[in-house]
């Protein structure tokens, strides 16, 4: 893309002011994570008994947790590890769902296999599953983006068979098909350029899961190893102050909300930017 | 019709489903396409008229008879042999929202023609899609804009070009205008004409509208059911319809002149299911003619002059209309 069709596209996406004001909170989350060490005013793991659950104060923003450790800090350091892992379990999970969706709703003779597979996966509760393959794997912060993306790769493969198999009818498909152009084109150019909408706000929802349930493996202990924060490990060893200060989850569960709201709103806006008839009006 | 024949298919039939819910969609239909000629297919809708069309083309495979495409037999033929016959015939679509990818630019709806058989590079293929958009009447300036930025008429306009990129033998155009104000299809239908007088090549034309078809065509086969009825010289068949329900359409479509006599016999009741098609003659349900030998058999096809033939067991009046 060239500089002046990039910045035209960039001029679309940010002329409604949600869109712009997602892409802003996201970009200040991510800078936060990636530059932790300079901006966190504290240690992550820094324990300080004496300043125990100390509400938000000028000292400590946030506050302090049950060890005295700065919020704040700890927010900061956190989305490295839940960001990552968020990111990492979209990546994982579309690439893996939208191959399968495609192939299945494209293919009939995979679509029987692909699909009873997809629904016995479906039938186990997401977290049961997620526990039972990180006990299965070991508990690592790898292994819990591979178990998440395992789950929800399901959910991505059906949205997308969906949306393949009404494509996949579309006379233009049939077109092309006449034209003599390959399969795999017919399945990336017209299929998939056609369904990428669905995928997409797919991708900011699972976001949002993957993000709450690292919280949730953590919180049973089958996560990623304690000593490193996350924003799910702050909530879960918070959550039993949460009475008497309630800072302590209140505002990691606000970094999760933040980060799962601006991303939603960015993909809307990608996903209006994808469709040329939408495009036009923006 | 001495030359050899373009298209020739024997016996075509195409059922989709299995018993109990087995559809007839064609049954044993036999015509030729010479190079050059404009055949029309004319019937109501559920006679087989598009998957005659999808079959010759190969979208759909037969479930009988035979189709040869410049004397080679393709019934059989799979995806990847057909792929070098696909730059010889190909087809225009009804519905010129649907058959234009959204997400694609004019260019690449057109050039993806192109390149499926490396027909044109670079510069070449740039040159050739506004030559291409030229000759469908529309401006080679438009091919950087989207499907929707066009009018019905110029999106069937693209739908044109994208079929002749190719340059092909033989173009199934299915209902290319039915979708289309009739001030933009006679447009469109004028382009057509010009496109094959120019370029030589042989036309399938589908439609439901027998002005239309007339007005498009050389030679008519006229559907029922699946089955053809009749076939002929336009101009045989629309001034001496031998079967009746050629006679039956004809008297059907709206003549310009109010002062005409109305001496239409219009057809009683709907196209019977082709789940289970009447016995004998497909039409005797609706036939003004009909008596109990049409539940017999199924008519032969009877000679009613040179290349002018008909299936039905009647002396059928020899209206003139």
């Amino acid at each position: 893309m060239d500089p002046a069709a990039a910045k035209l596209f960039l001029d679309r996406l940010f002329r409604r002011k949600l869109v712009l004001f997602g892409a802003v909170v996201l970009l200040v989350i991510v800078i936060a994570a990636i530059a932790a060490p300079l901006i966190a005013p504290y240690s992550p793991t820094g324990m300080r008994v004496t300043q125990r659950l100390r509400p938000p104060s000028a000292t400590n923003w946030f506050g302090t947790d049950e060890f005295g450790r700065d919020v704040l800090s700890r927010i900061i350091y956190g989305g490295r590890a839940s960001l990552g892992i968020g990111m990492a379990v979209v990546l994982a999970s579309m690439l893996a769902g939208t191959t399968l969706g495609l192939l299945a709703g494209y293919f009939r003779a995979l679509d029987t296999v692909i699909m009873r597979i997809v629904d016995a996966m479906m039938s186990l509760p997401d977290i049961l599953l997620a526990i039972f393959l990180v006990a299965v794997l070991g508990a690592s912060a790898g292994n819990v983006v591979l178990a998440l993306a395992i789950v929800y790769t399901p959910r991505v493969t059906r949205v997308v068979r969906g949306s393949t198999l009404v494509v996949r009818e579309l006379p233009f498909v049939e077109a092309a098909r006449l034209l003599g152009v390959s399969t795999p084109r017919i399945l990336t150019v017209h299929i998939l350029l056609n369904v990428a909408s669905p995928i997409l706000v797919q991708a900011t929802f699972i976001f949002a899961y993957a993000v709450l349930a690292e919280a949730g493996l953590s919180f049973l202990g089958a996560g990623v190893p304690p000593d490193v924060p996350t924003w799910g490990t702050m909530i879960a060893s918070g959550q039993q102050y949460a009475d008497r200060a309630f800072w302590v989850v209140f505002f990691p569960g606000l970094a999760i909300v933040l980060a799962a709201l601006s991303l939603q709103l960015v993909g809307d806006g990608l996903r209006d930017m994808l469709d040329p008839k939408l495009r036009k009006a923006l | 019709m001495s030359d050899a024949p373009l298209v020739s298919i024997r016996g075509l039939t195409k059922r989709f489903g299995k018993a109990p819910a087995l559809v007839h969609a064609v049954e044993d239909v036999s015509f030729e396409i010479a190079p050059g000629e404009v055949v029309g297919l004319v019937g109501e809708s559920g006679s087989g008229k598009s998957t005659i069309g999808r079959l010759i083309l190969r979208a759909l495979d037969p479930t009988a008879g035979a189709i040869a495409f410049d004397g080679r037999e393709i019934g059989g033929l799979s995806r990847r042999e057909l792929r070098p016959l696909r730059r010889r015939m190909q087809m225009v679509f009804q519905d010129p929202f649907a058959s234009l990818n959204p997400r694609l630019r004019v260019k690449d709806i057109i050039g993806e023609a192109l390149d499926a058989h490396g027909l044109a590079q670079g510069p070449e293929r740039s040159k050739r899609i506004g030559e291409l958009l030229e000759t469908v009447g529309l401006d080679a300036g438009h091919a950087g804009r989207f499907p929707h930025e066009f009018s019905g008429g110029q999106r069937q306009r693209i739908g044109i070009a994208r079929a002749l990129a190719v340059r092909p033998d033989l173009i199934v155009a299915d209902e290319p205008v039915s979708a289309l104000d009739v001030s933009v299809q006679a447009q469109v239908l004028n382009l057509l004409q010009d496109l094959r007088r120019r370029s030589g090549m042989a036309m399938l034309f589908i439609s439901h509208d027998l002005d239309v078809i007339e007005l498009m065509c050389d030679r008519i086969v006229v559907l029922y059911l699946g089955r053809v009825m009749e076939i002929g010289p336009t101009e045989e068949v629309c001034r001496r319809p031998r079967h009746p329900y050629t006679q039956a359409l004809l008297a059907a479509s709206p003549k310009p002149d109010p002062d005409a006599p109305r001496t239409r016999k219009l057809l009683q009741g709907d196209i019977p299911s082709p789940l289970s098609p009447p016995s004998g003659c497909v039409f005797r349900t609706r036939c003004p003619l009909a008596k109990e030998d049409c539940a017999g058999a199924v008519p032969a096809m009877r000679t009613a002059g040179p290349d002018h033939r008909f299936a039905c067991i009647h002396e059928a009046p020899k209206s003139e209309t």
